[in-house]
């Protein structure tokens, strides 16, 4: 927009500045509590009671959580579950997509039909669970992957892209000789990084956060991915909830333990969080682009 | 059937016709055929994990018993839906899911709309950066690290929310355990978790807005406020009612996640939604057939309101979404 110099346009914008500033001042202030919270002792957060930047600095509360190794093998599973379900879940989604972005293909439209009508209704939770059952996934690692392998959302937004590849260079391509597969491979995916980029981290990132997944078809606790272990550890110590977990042995966790679990569960997503936010934008425009 | 015996001599090219069609759909196929290989895990998926368990809503209509099985059930109609609407417990959880709906749709649905606006009165692309960068984090944190952050700030052992409160000499409040707080945390964390991220499609669409307009409207002597009023809204009318039905589509689609978080034994009376209760009715105490009877009630509902959602406003002259 054009700027606007006179003296209400600039009062105007100083308002709004700061309103924003505000704003954006109240969405981050939790976690940096939380941050700073996790790097100090308990006597110390409960005797100053607002801790942006604690005085005394202590690694006591990652000690302590990492005595045990409850944590680290929380960790392995969700980095587990992480890599290998978004390889996973990229292979069919992309196939998929090819597949369906090709103009050509004979019951293209049922099968874009029946994928998008699974946006619209759904079995629901029991029915999903007793087939997940039926598959004798229960209790496996599988369980948190395969239910969940293709977002029909990610698929219509990578199908989207891939229409937008001119046709040309595929034929090309199969004048030389190339397979499908060959074209999918050398061709279209190499032109598609962003969107192949964008999906991968909205797909790293939802495996990253499976809760739902491993509350209902995980009973076993040594399978527990991060997320679980998070909510058991923070709930626990006011007794709020039923279940116990940490191996029944540790005495309930503090504030500081809280906080630097919710620090070492969130700091993937806070690593990788610059990528996403070089692609992220981008691919859910991608997906506002209707199918 | 008349003209065909009087032209006895058009039927045969006719069904030639017909034959080098069906054959030329066959050389379709066959070219296609690593197409079709391609396609085979991804139908199989939906197949499997999402029309699998759309048949499966027929136990709703059964007295399910796993050792049984779908086809050695007892059938029983719509004895789990008469219950359904016989039960007191229902209506209350109906009503839970209905005040969370209404929320959602009231205080958070607008909050992108005038997030966006906001953002696009900001000068220089450096601070808009740096605030997108801020707001649109949460939305990466999973519901259990929403609420946790939430939880460690708000206990009454030590959370910095009561200490606060307690600094200033009031009260401090048991914001976890209580009826009322529910509703009040679960439309804040909401807030906290999605209005940045909410911006983005409203941000592209205020975008694409002819520049010209505003110029003109300058002009004409419109001030900012007017010149959003009957520039920026109207442009992005279509945006805003595309986002409305997709919203009002999951009317009883809150996010098991999130609620579930949030309950506990002292504030179930409020906070048990329908997806919470179908997981505590089904999973937890075993009664599978009433439980999918509720969530089979609650796609129903949800189809029936995108649909009628959907034609309300292709009558009022938009898109529908599809």
């Amino acid at each position: 927009m054009v700027e606007d110099r006179s003296i209400s346009g600039r009062i105007y914008a100083a308002i709004n500045f700061t309103l924003l500033a505000l704003i954006a001042l109240i969405t981050v202030l939790p976690f940096v509590h939380v941050v700073a919270g996790s790097f100090t002792t308990s006597a110390e957060l409960a005797a100053h009671k607002f801790v942006l930047i604690p005085r005394i600095w202590s690694w006591d509360a990652y000690k302590f959580i990492f005595s045990t190794n409850t944590i680290f093998r929380a960790m392995g599973v969700s980095i587990g579950v992480t890599l290998v379900g978004t390889l996973f879940s990229m292979f069919i989604t992309s196939l998929m997509a090819y597949g369906l972005a090709r103009r050509d293909l004979d019951g293209r439209n049922v099968i874009n039909f029946m994928v998008v009508f699974t946006m619209l209704f759904t079995g629901g939770m029991i029915p999903t669970f007793l087939v997940v059952k039926e598959l004798g996934l229960i209790n496996t690692y599988a369980s948190l992957i395969l239910p969940s392998a293709i977002s029909a959302f990610n698929m219509i937004i990578l199908r989207n892209f891939f229409q937008n590849i001119p046709e040309g260079l595929e034929e090309s391509a199969k004048i030389d000789g190339c397979s499908d597969f060959g074209i999918l491979f050398k061709i279209v995916l190499p032109l598609s990084m962003p969107a192949i980029a964008t999906i991968s981290l909205f797909y790293a990132v939802t495996y990253w956060n499976t809760y739902m997944s491993a509350i209902l078809y995980l009973d076993d606790s040594t399978k527990w991915p991060i997320q679980v272990l998070l909510r058991q550890i923070v709930v626990l110590a006011s007794g709020m909830d039923h279940s116990s977990t940490l191996d029944g042995t540790v005495p309930p966790p503090d504030q500081t333990i809280k906080m630097a679990v919710i620090v070492v569960a969130t700091l993937p997503i806070l690593m990788v969080y610059p990528f996403l936010q070089k692609h992220f934008a981008k691919g859910a425009l991608l997906g506002s682009v209707k199918g | 059937m008349q003209e065909v015996t009087v032209q006895p001599g058009a039927a045969p090219p006719l069904r030639l016709e017909k034959k080098t069609r069906s054959s030329e759909l066959k050389k379709r196929l066959w070219r296609n055929k690593w197409l079709y290989v391609m396609l085979l895990p991804g139908v199989l998926y939906f197949i499997i994990f999402k029309y699998l368990p759309m048949y499966g809503l027929i136990i709703s209509f059964q007295n399910y018993k796993p050792y049984q099985g779908i086809f050695g059930s007892e059938w029983v109609g719509f004895e789990h839906f008469k219950r359904l609407f016989t039960e007191p417990e229902f209506f209350n959880i109906l009503w839970n899911t209905i005040v969370l709906f209404a929320l959602n749709i009231f205080i958070y649905f607008p909050i992108p709309i005038i997030l966006a606006l906001m953002l696009n009165e900001l000068r220089g692309n450096f601070f808009k950066r740096i605030f997108q960068t801020l707001v649109y984090l949460p939305h990466f944190m999973s519901w259990v690290i929403i609420v946790s952050i939430s939880y460690v700030m708000v206990t009454m052992d030590g959370g910095i929310i009561n200490e606060l409160l307690s600094y200033f000499g009031f009260e401090k409040i048991n914001f976890l355990l209580s009826n009322g707080w529910l509703r009040p945390m679960y439309i804040i964390q909401v807030i906290w978790r999605e209005a940045g991220w909410g911006t983005i499609i409203y941000l592209a669409a205020i975008a694409a807005v002819d520049p010209g307009l505003y110029e003109a409207a300058r002009m004409d002597g419109a001030g900012r406020m007017r010149q959003v009023w009957h520039i920026t809204l109207p442009t992005i009318r279509g945006v805003i009612i595309t986002l409305f039905i997709l919203k009002i589509g999951h009317v009883l689609d809150l996010g098991f996640e999130h609620v579930y978080l949030l309950l506990n034994s002292m504030n179930r009376q409020v906070g048990e939604i329908i997806d919470t209760y179908v997981y505590t009715a089904g999973l937890r105490q075993g009664q599978f057939s009433y439980s999918t009877a509720i969530g089979f009630f609650k796609s129903i509902i949800g189809l029936i309101m995108v649909m009628l959602v959907n034609r309300i406003s292709k009558k009022m002259g938009e898109e529908g979404v599809y």
